[in-house]
């Protein structure tokens, strides 16, 4: 039968995927690793040349800052110092990129062979929602990187990716099966997928966050170790990439929530039911708004506003799993 | 903390995006504290210095006094936000629990599971919770104290849209996006040399062009754009509160209910049809409007057996006949994601069974009932549970508890289970009572509940039940035990549970709902800024310095300083590469002679 055929490709296309993935998370790693002996190396440059300087008063000082000014080095798209490495990518990093766009490509197509197999949208049960929206993640942390460099991010990137894709096929995979009636309307091609792009968005944000936080800690002094922070952006550079990848994330999430009340109404007769689907995205959406306007409160940017960005994607991830499985509602499409 | 130490410096505007120095000295004069309306604790509002609060003795608060001061709290950023965090965990116990408006059922059910926490939880209300007065408290003070945010900060966009761009600062240096290049004039005389007024009109133009609100002082323009985001956010708020109204005030004019309509049968628009009603607040009779529906035929496409999911229902039509008041009957199809609308209001199909027909014959030989009852689907392939009622049954009443089987078959224990949703070999299984149903108590049953207490079990699983259950396959007649009848299972009929709803105010929640979101794209993508060009006539030149300021986010800010500089240089003839430096590298500071017919790069520094 080509429908259980094109299934099957598809499913050795993830689990090719998974393993190019793999090969890419640990070479993000490595490279994380290389960034701390980088920045332990730059660090001893400047306090050799900072002693030099002591002793040779005239000239040096001007020496010293060269080469610390050398390590972040400038920043794609003008005034702003981007992200460590820039134009001197370490080897590891060019790897895991490199796997990283292979294995985007693997993963697509094992997206597109389950639309095929299926013959509508490859997002209609929990396992196709998690083999979509991961490789949505990875596109958009693509895509993302075309505008600045996160490639700092990427072995973040990859972890969730690797974890959410291990999870949703080893215990949601389901056979293709028709969509019930139901789900038959435009509506899934539309609330879903910008559902799984707002998810995309907020995951890279909580990883920016994540990021920040560390950061800040770091910048107090109250963190040792760790050292390929120092080639990370500043915390509050962080802030500033989280925040505007979050609004973007918001952004789709308002319109998921209209666009789903819209569905609910043709469906299921009222726009509005306090199903506990519909709480989950409500309560998501209020903590992102909470979010936005943290940054907007005296004594609440930074570190404190971070948390409620990390706990946002914690609660989009909560509704995802824990509400899909375990709480009794209308969105009931797990197909488990 | 480099943050709070900026702060400290007397940073009010924080351009924090563009990552340029905002110790705006200068700018603080022309525009202190950005918007003076917003809430006090606004991350834009002037911070309060040490000195506000020491060594003054405040006066004492009168009720007045403490009215204003708890206005000023509730309207205030941290108010807001304790709020906002405050509606997300008050929302929760509501997905925990099942609720009386989305799973009544689910609520009884609770109250079986769990005796001891049920009373404890119904008195906290958390089985309504959306309705509860603490989750109703939170939003309404939510609201009210973003109206209080609203209402100054229109009237401060109203004169902001009407003032002019603020002066130019004295040193534009200290701005974000700040460039500057000096212009050799060379002697040149004529229309084409380059003086500051000149340089200042061209930029004054340019400006104008791409949408900025212009003002010229002396020898800079200083210009203004982005009105629009603040325009959207207050739409986007203002929206927010539209839609709470609407929900709040419009939803109770409205009314849904619940209608199980057999094949064959027809349903009529009048409050005594419903099998269930919700009538909204300011619901009235005469808001039903007339019409009628009679269910034709309902049918089911399964999936192949061939393909996954084999057996699984794909589609559900319900083929109707509609009439409103006045109109002609006209064929129809429902569909789940396609309601009928019909006289104002929407019917959806939202549920669907099998329905048995069946004649009982009394002991006495009379037909004492013969009606098509609805059976409530129980599993995926619709193993259906139903009760059948006689109270005209003679000498005793009889009641029935049955389970219908599309395609029944042995589960391997002896009893039956269905296999398939279709009818392939539908079988109809009764447990038979005798007995007095207490329908003639007067007091109100479900006609899908038999109170099998007090009744005298006749057949079924029932130890004290002198046979087992009576099985039948449509068209198949069974005797009642102890001589009270027969029962005749006529056939099978498809129901079809149509929902009517009515709201007009759904329409305006829409439309707010939309309003809100086209509100929020602009007060999140539509950069306001403001933007300086300076021209000084030096002993070396024209020196022409742009700078700009960040109102709001603004990640984009610096590069467009940029490209104003370079189209402005380009306007005054100074070379494409040259003018392309300038824009791309903020910190060069050179001296430039205009023109290719000037001749060399003549560089000075």
């Amino acid at each position: 039968m080509v429908t259980a055929d094109l299934a099957y490709y598809s499913l050795v296309a993830v689990y090719s995927a998974m393993a190019i993935y793999t090969i890419s998370f640990v070479a993000f790693a490595l490279d994380l690793a290389k960034r701390s002996g980088d920045a332990q190396q730059a660090a001893a440059r400047a306090a050799k040349a900072e002693a030099l300087a002591t002793t040779t008063v005239s000239r040096s000082s001007s020496g010293g800052s060269t080469v610390v000014l050398d390590r972040p080095s400038g920043g794609a798209g003008g005034a702003v110092p981007a992200a460590g490495g820039g134009a001197k990518a370490s080897s590891f990093e060019r790897v895991a990129i490199a796997m990283m766009l292979l294995g985007f490509v693997v993963h697509v197509s094992s997206v597109v062979l389950r639309g095929l197999a299926a013959g509508r949208v490859p997002w209609a049960n929990m396992f196709e929602f998690s083999l979509t929206g991961t490789a949505i993640i990875v596109g958009v942390y693509l895509a993302v990187q075309l505008v600045v460099n996160l490639r700092f991010l990427g072995a973040y990137v990859m972890g969730l990716n690797l974890v959410l894709l291990a999870i949703g096929t080893v215990n949601y995979y389901v056979a293709v099966s028709p969509l019930p009636p139901a789900l038959q309307s435009a509506w899934l091609v539309i609330h879903v997928f910008v559902a799984i792009l707002g998810t995309a968005f907020f995951a890279i944000a909580a990883g920016l966050s994540a990021a920040q936080l560390v950061q800040t800690k770091r910048e107090q002094s109250k963190l040792a170790g760790l050292r390929f922070l120092d080639t990370l952006p500043g915390a509050e550079r962080l802030e500033d990439l989280a925040y505007r990848i979050a609004l973007v994330g918001f952004v789709l999430w308002t319109f998921t929530l209209i666009a789903g009340a819209i569905w609910a109404e043709r469906a299921w007769g009222r726009y509005w039911g306090w199903d506990t689907k519909e709480v989950w995205t409500f309560i998501i959406w209020v903590l992102y708004a909470g979010y936005i306007h943290a940054r907007a409160t005296r004594g609440w940017r930074g570190a404190r506003s971070s948390w409620l960005s990390i706990i946002g994607f914690a609660a989009v991830m909560f509704n995802f799993s824990v509400v899909n499985v375990f709480f009794k509602g209308l969105h009931a499409y797990s197909g488990l | 903390m480099a943050r709070s130490s900026d702060r400290d410096g007397g940073d009010a505007t924080r351009a924090s995006s563009a990552g340029a120095d905002t110790g705006l000295t200068d700018a603080d004069a022309t525009d202190v504290g950005g918007d003076p309306l917003r809430p006090s604790d606004h991350i834009d509002s002037v911070r309060p210095t040490a000195a506000d609060g020491a060594g003054i003795t405040q006066p004492k608060l009168g009720p007045l006094g403490y009215l204003r001061f708890f206005w000023r709290q509730l309207t205030s950023m941290k108010t807001a936000l304790f709020l906002l965090m405050l509606l997300a965990v008050a929302a929760i116990p509501g997905s925990l629990v099942p609720q009386r408006t989305s799973d009544p059922n689910g609520v009884v059910q609770y109250r079986t599971d769990h005796p001891d926490l049920f009373p404890v939880l119904d008195k906290l209300g958390v089985f309504d919770t959306y309705s509860s007065p603490w989750f109703s408290a939170v939003y309404l003070l939510l609201f009210i104290s973003l109206i209080g945010c609203i209402i100054p900060r229109t009237r401060h966009h109203f004169e902001a849209l009407r003032a002019r761009p603020p002066k130019t600062p004295a040193r534009l240096s200290r701005l974000a996006g700040y460039r500057s290049i000096t212009l050799e004039t060379a002697g040149g005389a004529g229309d084409d040399a380059i003086t500051a007024a000149r340089a200042v009109d061209a930029a004054r133009a340019q400006l104008k062009r791409s949408g900025y609100r212009t003002q010229v002082f002396g020898d800079s323009v200083s210009a203004e754009r982005g009105y629009l985001r603040e325009t959207g956010n207050l739409v986007f708020h203002s929206a927010l509160v539209g839609v709470l109204l609407t929900v709040g005030v419009g939803g109770g004019f409205g009314y849904s209910g619940q209608r199980v309509v057999v094949e064959g049968q027809t349903f009529s628009n009048v409050l005594g049809s419903y099998d269930s009603f919700n009538p909204g607040r300011w619901f009235d009779e005469t808001q039903l409007s007339p019409f009628s529906i009679a269910l034709d035929e309902f049918s089911t496409e399964y999936a192949p057996d061939t393909a996954g999911g084999a057996g699984m229902a794909t589609d559900f039509t319900a083929d109707v006949t509609a009439q409103a008041r006045g109109g002609d009957a006209e064929k129809a199809q429902i569909k789940v994601n396609s309601p009928l609308s019909i006289g104002g209001s929407n019917v959806y199909l939202l549920g669907n069974g099998y329905a048995v027909d069946v004649t009982v014959r009394d002991g006495e030989g009379n037909v004492a009932f013969r009606d098509t009852v609805p059976f409530l689907p129980q599993d995926t392939n619709l193993t259906s549970l139903g009760v059948i009622k006689v109270p005209d049954a003679l000498p005793d009443q009889l009641g029935m508890i049955g389970f219908f089987y599309p395609t029944a078959a042995d589960n391997g224990t002896g009893a039956l289970t269905s296999t398939d949703p279709d009818t392939t070999n539908p079988v109809l299984s009764l447990n038979v009572y005798s007995g007095d149903l207490g329908l003639d108590a007067g007091v109100p049953t479900s006609v899908y509940t038999l109170d099998t207490d007090g009744l005298t079990p006749l057949a079924g699983t029932d130890d004290d039940a002198q046979e087992k259950a009576v099985q039948l396959t449509p068209g198949e007649t069974a005797t009642i035990p102890d001589g009270l009848g027969t029962i005749t299972f006529d056939g099978v009929k498809r129901f079809a549970s149509f929902d009517i709803h009515h709201d007009p105010s759904q329409v305006w929640v829409l439309l707010f709902a939309g309003l809100s979101f086209a509100g929020l794209l602009t007060a999140l993508f539509v950069p306001r800024r403001r933007v300086w060009v300076k021209a000084t006539e030096t002993d070396e030149g024209v020196r022409l310095e742009y700078a700009g300021l960040a109102r709001g986010e603004d990640p984009t800010l610096g590069r467009a300083v940029g490209d104003i500089a370079k189209a402005h240089l380009g306007g005054l003839g100074v070379p494409a590469d040259v003018a392309r430096e300038v824009a791309d590298d903020p910190a060069r500071h050179d001296v430039e002679k205009p023109g290719p017919a000037a001749g060399g790069r003549g560089r000075k520094i």
